[in-house]
């Protein structure tokens, strides 16, 4: 029978031949992602409780990004926290080296095909690379480090075509603005959506993993990307070994709950407004907005590309008088990247304040935080009211480029305008 | 289990059930603060056994289970919506919080009496006698519910296969 990619990985999983959508199956995990913040200071007391070690140490990966740098006394004690539990319970630890679904691919930690679970919404993201991902809450993660099982419905799935071409400072996070303001943020229904068509097979790992990323905010359990020659590709460069990946893809005829096709080339800058992805509108609609804040940061928004495409448009300008651009790499390896390229200098040139490698103003839990009536446009991928700072903080989301075009004009801007030349007609 | 129901309306996000700015606070000053935005009266009026009836997509949002946290530490007894967003019904069925589908539940107003049936799928207006369906759960997740949620269940099994090797 006709499956989907993520029938394919889940019957895998849960060592069956058929899995019919909507039954409730029980899957062996292939890895299981967890970090600071919903990591072993969630964990540690309820498997204390339950009397059970790790079902297997070298299928987990600790990370700590949302506490990092520790600049609160409760953000110190929980780094302090997790780092001796990493410690004492000998797994893979990526210590303020990068918001944990960047670092995880980044380490050849994912590769196609795995079913893997992340104690974060946001770990939609492996979905970039063929990977069966998803986020759970802390007491099921307890049970899966515990057992190394996870019950799972079956999904359906959504399929999300993008054919032709991308126009110039139109990325990826356009795309899912775009979907978030079209779909809903229930749109995704929990089940699997996949994203397919030439437009998305054009795109860079990293762009891929923006569109997993944020099928957290259209509602989808899993983000999926059908494994192809680009994926192959990156994952040798970071030493994963990739096995056979061929036959991960949807097959033709499948049974499919939607399927969506749009045209990458009448795309144009989007931006949502606050307080949610999908009050997103085309960025012609938002551009009397004036800003104090603008946000370069998070799994999202802040990765290698992410700072060249901002950075592309800073070369040899500055941001506005008022406005504060913050800049919160992703990775230290993204970071190291954009600096040895100059990057980074450009940023810096342009006025940008450097934060940690870390989720920072996103995850909204140490020092920086916005301040009372602060408008803000940031590459996050939510701006509910409250998550970055005062709850009368207003934050706009928008691709990287439209961030920068917007610090430099000091309001919501159309980053076509500030294409550097010759790039305008790409 | 019959309590008074709360009804709300569509989008209720974790950052409502559990705001981040209270999230250092432990899960009593999140409870406190729990849906004031939307609902300013509900953590001091919540009694427990009672029941929040809401619209599409409930719990919406992060990952945090301190929005089941929350809602628990009320005793709040069962939330019944038109539908959930999918970690937010992971957690609550994980954490023992009953979270029930219903199509339609127009019928229900807020501030009424009702009760709960969850084995007959049931939703029953105390005062008008109407009946709201329910849709049923899967039996696995019945039976993680009967034993208070999943770590109450993987406990009696971690005894179970203790009690096999003995
Ligand atoms: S950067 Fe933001 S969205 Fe990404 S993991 Fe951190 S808090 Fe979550």
């Amino acid at each position: 029978m006709a499956k989907t990619l993520a029938q394919k990985i889940i019957a895998r999983a849960a060592g069956r031949a058929e899995v019919p959508p909507g039954e409730i199956v029980t899957a062996k995990v292939d890895l299981a992602m967890i970090h600071d913040s919903g990591g072993p200071r969630r964990v540690e007391p309820i498997l204390r409780d339950l009397g059970a070690g790790l079902f297997d140490p070298a299928k987990v990966v600790l990370v700590s990004d949302h506490f990092v740098p520790g600049d609160t006394e409760e953000g110190a004690r929980i780094l302090a926290l997790t780092r001796a539990w990493a410690n004492e319970r000998q797994v893979a630890f990526h210590d303020g080296e990068g918001i944990c679904h960047v670092v995880l691919p980044e380490r050849g930690h994912l590769t196609p095909g795995m079913l893997v679970v992340g104690g974060d919404s946001h770990s939609t993201t492996g979905g970039a690379f063929g990977t069966y991902m998803f986020g759970i809450g802390a007491t099921e993660m307890a049970g899966v480090l515990a057992t190394g099982e996870i019950w799972l419905s079956v999904p359906e799935t959504i399929l999300i075509e993008w054919h032709g071409r991308l126009g110039a400072a139109v990325t990826a996070k356009d795309i899912m603005l775009f979907l978030c303001g079209k779909l809903g943020m229930d749109g995704g229904q929990y089940q699997a959506i996949e994203y397919g068509g030439d437009a998305i097979a054009a795109l860079s790992m990293q762009e891929r993993m923006t569109l997993a990323n944020m099928a957290a905010e259209l509602g989808g359990q899993a983000g999926l990307i059908a494994p192809d020659d680009t994926t192959a590709a990156y994952l040798g460069k970071e030493g994963a070994q990739t096995g056979a990946w061929e036959d991960l893809r949807t097959d033709p005829d499948a049974p499919l709950l939607a399927h969506h096709v749009f045209d990458a080339a009448a795309l144009e800058p989007q931006a949502a407004a606050p307080h949610s992805p999908a009050n997103a509108a085309p960025i012609s609609a938002c551009e009397d907005v004036a800003i104090d804040v603008a946000y370069l940061g998070a799994c999202t928004g802040a990765k290698y590309e992410d700072l060249k495409g901002a950075a592309s448009l800073l070369t040899g300008r500055r941001v506005a008088q008022g406005v504060e651009l913050l800049v919160a790499p992703a990775s230290r390896r993204d970071q190291e990247r954009a600096a040895r390229e100059g990057i980074m200098a450009t940023l810096e040139n342009a006025g940008a304040r450097l934060l940690p490698n870390a989720c920072g103003i996103c995850a909204g839990y140490g020092d920086h935080r916005l301040g009372e009536e602060v408008t803000c446009v940031s590459s996050t991928a939510r701006n509910f009211k409250g998550r970055m700072g005062a709850a009368s903080s207003e934050v706009w989301l928008a691709s990287p480029l439209t961030v920068a075009a917007s610090a430099i004009a000091g309001r919501l801007a159309d980053p076509r305008a500030f294409l550097p030349p010759g790039r305008s007609a790409a | 289990m019959s309590g008074r129901v709360f009804l709300l309306g569509d989008d209720i996000d974790t950052d409502q059930l559990a705001p981040g700015k209270y999230m250092r606070g432990g899960v009593e000053m999140l409870a406190a603060h729990c849906l004031e935005a939307v609902r300013p009266d509900f953590a001091e009026s919540a009694r427990p056994g009672d029941l929040v009836v809401a619209g599409r997509n409930f719990g919406m949002g992060s990952s945090r289970e301190q929005a089941v946290e929350a809602l628990k530490h009320l005793g709040i007894a069962a939330v019944v919506a038109r539908s959930f967003a999918g970690i937010f019904f992971r957690n609550a069925i994980n954490l023992g919080l009953p979270v029930v589908k219903a199509s339609d539940t127009s019928a229900v107003r807020d501030g009424a009496l009702a009760e709960l049936q969850l084995a007959q799928g049931q939703l029953i207006l105390r005062e008008t006698g109407e009946r709201v369906a329910l849709e049923p759960l899967p039996g696995h997740l019945m039976a993680l519910l009967g034993d208070g949620g999943l770590i109450p269940h993987l406990k009696k099994r971690f005894a179970k296969e203790q009690g096999q090797c003995a």
